[in-house]
């Protein structure tokens, strides 16, 4: 029982990982109906940048939190304005191509990117100070640490504050006019480009939120942390259905249990047949699954239709 | 007409290149027994030299260089003429796909022998181009059983295979470290399956009970669904086969999840780029090296030294390796009395040359004979020596600080999820 | 009239015989071995041109059906069975088993949406690299990531290519013979494709991707089209792949990662998505540059800078991803785009006649 309960644990830490990277893949495709690829890197620069700025602080005396909230704030910082120049140089031009434009350019930001933070960062795996507060507890048997208790509660936090900008905001009924009809919303007085640069930075801010959270909770920074964890999150943002926030988190915590679930799991439904290293088909299946019976997702989407 | 001009130019084009076909001079022999010309022997030594792995490449390519070196001051007479060795050094980015272009490489230009491959990924496929070549290959680092598995007369190597290694690793787990109940987990790549494969075998032969085991991949951060698996089966010991980069974070999840089981390893996890990043949850684990430490190996210090006075840097890991290989390689030449590769190849099989590492031996598959392993254990914030076991009889325990990385058998490209 | 196009043909079959021993002569035969390997991303391109190009079908994971091709190959022509059949035979399976491949992707994906499809056909991509992985236990199909080695050479009316030829007085190296096996191949799927292109189906496949709903309501069948895109554009895959197997004699997991996708995928859309030529020029200029990169990069850093500031590997993926960036931006139709791609999207392209330059 404690070990189910555990695997709950850990689905709940990852799949809250893969939400807060989620909303901000969902955000950007709500709005554009583009996979922004380099949105994981991104979270890795978040992750990075805020190392840095730790390894800075460190000499100060400040209390560890601060340190913590301070460096993410820098990181929040950077990302955003990372964010904004990726849409700006990458992304506007191409508004109104076909699909496939879009989506190899951000294959080459996500790329460009990486091999950045390499050149800077160097290839070895950086290990990250422990800042915030990780004392262990016990549940029902299992552990949680404190650290996971702050990831989960980040990602319900951030899709609240989501939900209650998108759906109760001036700013957000502007965001989902964009989204519905760019052209009938820029007749209405709304700036078209200013919305979407303003999604980004949005979803650039979580994604250094994620940055600091995941380095904070494997005690690595890395490089190429970020690419995977994009696919997986993008992979639960459809999962939920793509552009609806609420989907964004349910699809990741769904993912993650799964995930979880399913590594600690198979070996023992299948007779040791497929074992953990098929964690990943697994999760696939069912998103495959999920797909065949409801195309728009659990949640459905909300896509601009483009006809 | 447009299209004559082109066919002409085209044609003109052929026969201006065929005319021109570059040939490597041929060394002019001369009659006379007194003004001879020198024997030259083309080394090809394949390596990364660029990419995460270029410092050990480059380090290995050093290795074979100095070799060279003192073999051509050394004046060596083969036959009536001087020896003389050209070390041909090729860059294979530690990927597949690119050794298999760099071994064609050296077969059209028509080498003697090649050193190489560092990384495993890239010698297997390599062995297959110089075995249809007739090239005798003597890798000094790859350390996968597969590479003289396959019957190839060509391939031979001077460092410790992974199946010597999983075993002496199995053999300790058991033994030494006492372990009755034992979890395994690899990342499912060539050297993490293979050393686990090894491990288990030895270890449940040698009495341990294996009670799970576990599979992840390369790419993986996130270990708390198998781990958690493991922990409800208390294992005295978790054995990893896979790299440092995971082993770090494995570790610390280990002790975020209360799991107080020993963690062991093969080489991949066996580097300080571990003990850095796993912090507190490295101290008390252990790995093993194939080999020997440099300062240990009976022609040690003073390969440290030449090697510093030439090179004024630090040794990586498999320079020395890579000197024996060229000299047990002159060695074959020596006794063949000439260099052609058919001759190195039947006499490579009988060497016994006391090497800068070891006493050089070969069994029949091309492996060495009687290879070493090394352990170590993580104290006080570094790999400290605990055992020796095979090969020459090493010094007792102490501490061995060389910040040593491992050997990345990995592909070369970068964003995949492999 | 006639003439000159036979002419043309004459031309460029002159050009394709005598390109492998110019090169070979000019620079080695290690870039002959690059030219093969350009043919064989060629005869990939081309089979994810169908599926992309043809019928705007975004596929992530393409690559699993060179996987599935090379590894028929290689199980049916290894000590890893014992069995070696031969070429001739196992071609044909290979574009089969990577045609019903193709089925099975297809088939739970044709209710989606263009990107959901690119999500799952990425999934699928990295499910069977996770199979030909993982399945050496407990019975062992693929020798999971020690993959499979000593795969037998391709092998024309009992002789090993490898093995060379004598003729007209001039030894060809394995290497000639494999480029002009493949550039036969090649030349059959350039044919089949466009053969394809002017026909029924391929019509309604570009009806298709510009309007599925138009195309459903003018009786198209698009469940049959789709599923046919998916069977063909994989069975060239599979193609390719068995020939790569009989070529580098060895294949393992690692050769067929999310990163190859992506890259036949760019070689595609860079190329030109939709036009034959262009999809064969993007295939060569992304198999040939990279390798020229990897040559200067270095000495010519050494030559300028005296040491090497950005190593080249990393340095050729960084200028990689700008090329996919500034490509895109100022040429989003292709290097060679097909003659309606090219009226609907120029009008993106930034004129330079405004500055008065060609």
């Amino acid at each position: 029982m404690e070990t189910f309960v555990q695997q709950l644990i850990n689905g709940l830490t990852l799949g809250s990982i893969y939400a807060l990277v989620a909303l901000g893949y969902t955000m950007v495709y709500g709005i554009l109906g583009l996979i922004n690829f380099a949105h994981g890197e991104v979270v890795m620069i978040g992750a990075l940048v805020a190392l840095a700025a730790f390894k800075l602080l460190a000499a100060t005396m400040l209390p560890p939190v601060l340190i913590a909230l301070i460096g993410f704030g820098i990181a929040a910082m950077v990302c955003m304005a990372l964010g904004w120049s990726i849409e700006r140089i990458a992304y506007r031009p191409l508004r109104n191509a076909p699909r496939l434009a879009p989506l190899i350019t951000a294959i080459g930001v996500s790329l460009v990117l990486q091999q950045l933070a390499m050149l800077f960062w160097g290839r070895s795996y950086h290990a990250v100070p422990a800042l915030l507060p990780s004392e262990a507890h016990e549940i029902l048997g299992a552990r949680i640490n404190e650290v996971q208790i702050i990831i989960m509660l980040a990602a319900g936090m951030a899709m609240t504050g989501l939900i209650f900008l998108v759906q109760r905001s001036k700013l957000g009924r502007a965001m989902r006019a964009t989204a519905e009809n760019p052209q009938v919303a820029a007749l209405m007085g709304v700036d078209a480009n200013k919305i979407v640069a303003l999604t980004f930075v949005i979803g650039s801010a979580l994604a250094a939120l994620a940055g600091v959270l995941v380095s904070a909770n494997y005690g690595i920074a890395h490089y190429q942390m970020g690419f995977l964890l994009g696919l997986k999150a993008f992979t639960a943002a459809v999962l939920g259905g793509i552009g609806n926030i609420g989907g964004a988190v349910l699809g990741g915590v769904l993912l993650g249990i799964i995930e979880a679930l399913g590594a600690g799991y198979i070996g023992d439904l299948t007779g040791g047949v497929f074992g953990s290293n098929y964690q990943d088909v697994f999760a696939f299946f069912v998103l495959i699954g999920v797909l065949v019976f409801r195309p728009s997702g659990l949640m459905g989407e909300k896509v601009s239709e483009r006809a | 007409m447009k299209t004559q001009t082109l066919v002409l130019s085209l044609s003109a084009a052929l026969a201006l290149l065929a005319c021109s076909k570059s040939e490597p001079p041929a060394p002019a022999a001369a009659g006379a027994p007194v003004a001879q010309a020198p024997l030259i022997v083309k080394i090809g030594h394949a390596a990364p030299l660029t990419g995460p792995q270029a410092h050990i490449g480059k380090d290995t390519e050093y290795g074979a260089q100095l070799a060279v070196d003192d073999v051509n001051a050394a004046n060596i007479q083969v036959g009536g003429r001087t020896l003389q060795l050209q070390l041909i050094g090729e860059d294979d980015q530690a990927d597949p796909k690119q050794g298999t272009i760099v071994a064609q490489k050296f077969v059209d230009d028509k080498v003697n022998v090649v050193i190489g491959h560092m990384n495993s990924g890239t010698t297997l496929p390599a062995s297959v181009t110089y075995a249809n070549a007739g090239i005798p290959q003597v890798s000094a680092s790859a350390t996968n059983p597969e590479y003289t598995k396959h019957g190839y007369k060509t391939a031979f190597r001077v460092m410790t295979n992974d199946e010597a290694q999983g075993k002496v690793l199995g053999e300790f787990a058991a033994g030494k470290l006492a372990a009755k109940t034992i979890a395994v987990i690899d990342d499912k790549t060539q050297y993490g399956e293979g050393i686990a494969i090894e491990f288990k075998k030895a270890a449940s032969a040698s009495g341990a009970k294996v009670v799970a085991e576990e599979h992840t991949d390369d790419k993986a951060v996130d270990f708390a669904a198998i781990l958690t698996k493991i922990k409800a089966t208390k294992p005295d010991l978790i054995f990893f086969g896979g790299m440092d980069p995971q082993a770090a974070p494995l570790s610390m999840q280990m002790k975020k999840l209360g799991i107080k089981s020993i963690l062991l390893m093969g080489d991949g996890g066996c580097t300080a780029d571990f003990i850095k990043n796993a912090g507190a949850a490295a101290e008390g684990q252990y790995c093993s090296k194939p080999g020997v430490p440099v300062e240990k190996m009976p022609g040690g210090p003073a390969f440290i030294a030449k090697y510093k006075a030439k090179y004024n840097a630090p040794i990586q890991l498999y320079a020395p390796y890579a000197y024996d290989a060229v000299m047990v390689v002159v060695e074959a030449i020596k006794r063949a009395g000439n260099a052609d590769s058919a001759a190195i190849l039947a006499e490579l099989p009988k060497t016994a040359y006391k090497g800068v590492t070891t006493d050089i031996a070969f069994d029949e598959k091309g492996d060495i004979k009687d290879a070493a392993v090394t352990l170590y254990i993580a104290k006080g914030g570094q790999w400290e020596q605990v055992d020796t076991i095979g090969g020459k009889p090493a010094a007792p325990a102490a501490a061995s600080a060389e910040p040593i990385p491992a050997a990345t058998p990995s592909p070369a490209a970068i964003p995949a999820a492999k | 009239m006639q003439n000159k196009k036979f002419a043309g043909f004459a031309l460029i079959a002159i050009a394709l015989i005598a390109l492998p021993i110019m090169v070979g002569m000019g620079f080695g035969n290690a870039w002959v071995r690059m030219l093969d390997f350009a043919l064989l991303y060629i005869m990939l391109a081309l089979g994810l041109n169908i599926v992309v190009g043809f019928a705007g079908l975004l596929d992530l994971g393409y690559i699993a059906f060179y996987a599935v091709g090379a590894y028929i190959y290689a199980l049916l022509a290894s000590p890893h069975f014992g069995l070696h059949w031969p070429l001739w035979a196992i071609l044909p399976i290979g574009a089969l088993v990577a045609g019903v491949f193709g089925i099975l992707l297809g088939a739970p994906t044709l209710r989606l949406r263009g990107d959901y499809l690119a999500i799952v056909t990425l999934g699928f991509g990295e499910i069977i690299r996770i199979f030909l992985n993982n399945l050496n236990a407990p019975i062992n199909i693929t020798n999971g990531p020690k993959g499979i080695a000593g795969i037998d050479p391709l092998t024309i009316a009992g002789q090993p290519l490898t093995k060379g030829m004598d003729l007209f007085g001039f030894h060809f190296h394995g290497l000639y013979l494999y480029y002009y096996l493949f550039v036969i191949l090649a030349l059959l799927i350039v044919l089949v494709t466009m053969r394809l292109e002017n026909s029924r189906i391929g019509r309604a496949w570009v009806a298709i991707r510009e309007d599925e709903i138009a195309a459903k309501a003018c009786g198209i069948n698009t469940r049959n089209v789709k599923l046919l895109a998916f069977a063909m554009g994989a069975s060239f895959g599979g193609v390719a792949g068995g020939l790569f197997s009989g070529f580098q004699q060895f294949v393992s997991p690692e050769s067929f990662g999310l990163f190859e996708s992506i890259m036949v995928l760019c070689m595609v859309v860079l190329g030109g998505m939709g036009n034959i030529p262009g999809v064969i020029l993007g295939a060569v200029v992304l198999t040939v540059l990279p390798e020229f990169f990897r040559y200067w990069a270095g000495p010519a850093q050494q030559a300028v800078f005296g040491q090497i500031f950005i190593d080249p590997e990393s340095m050729r993926l960084l200028l990689f991803g700008i090329a996919l960036i500034l490509v895109m931006r100022f040429r989003p139709m292709g290097l060679l785009p097909s003659a309606r791609r090219k009226a609907e999207l120029e009008h993106l392209a930034p004129s330079l006649d405004d500055e008065g330059k060609a």
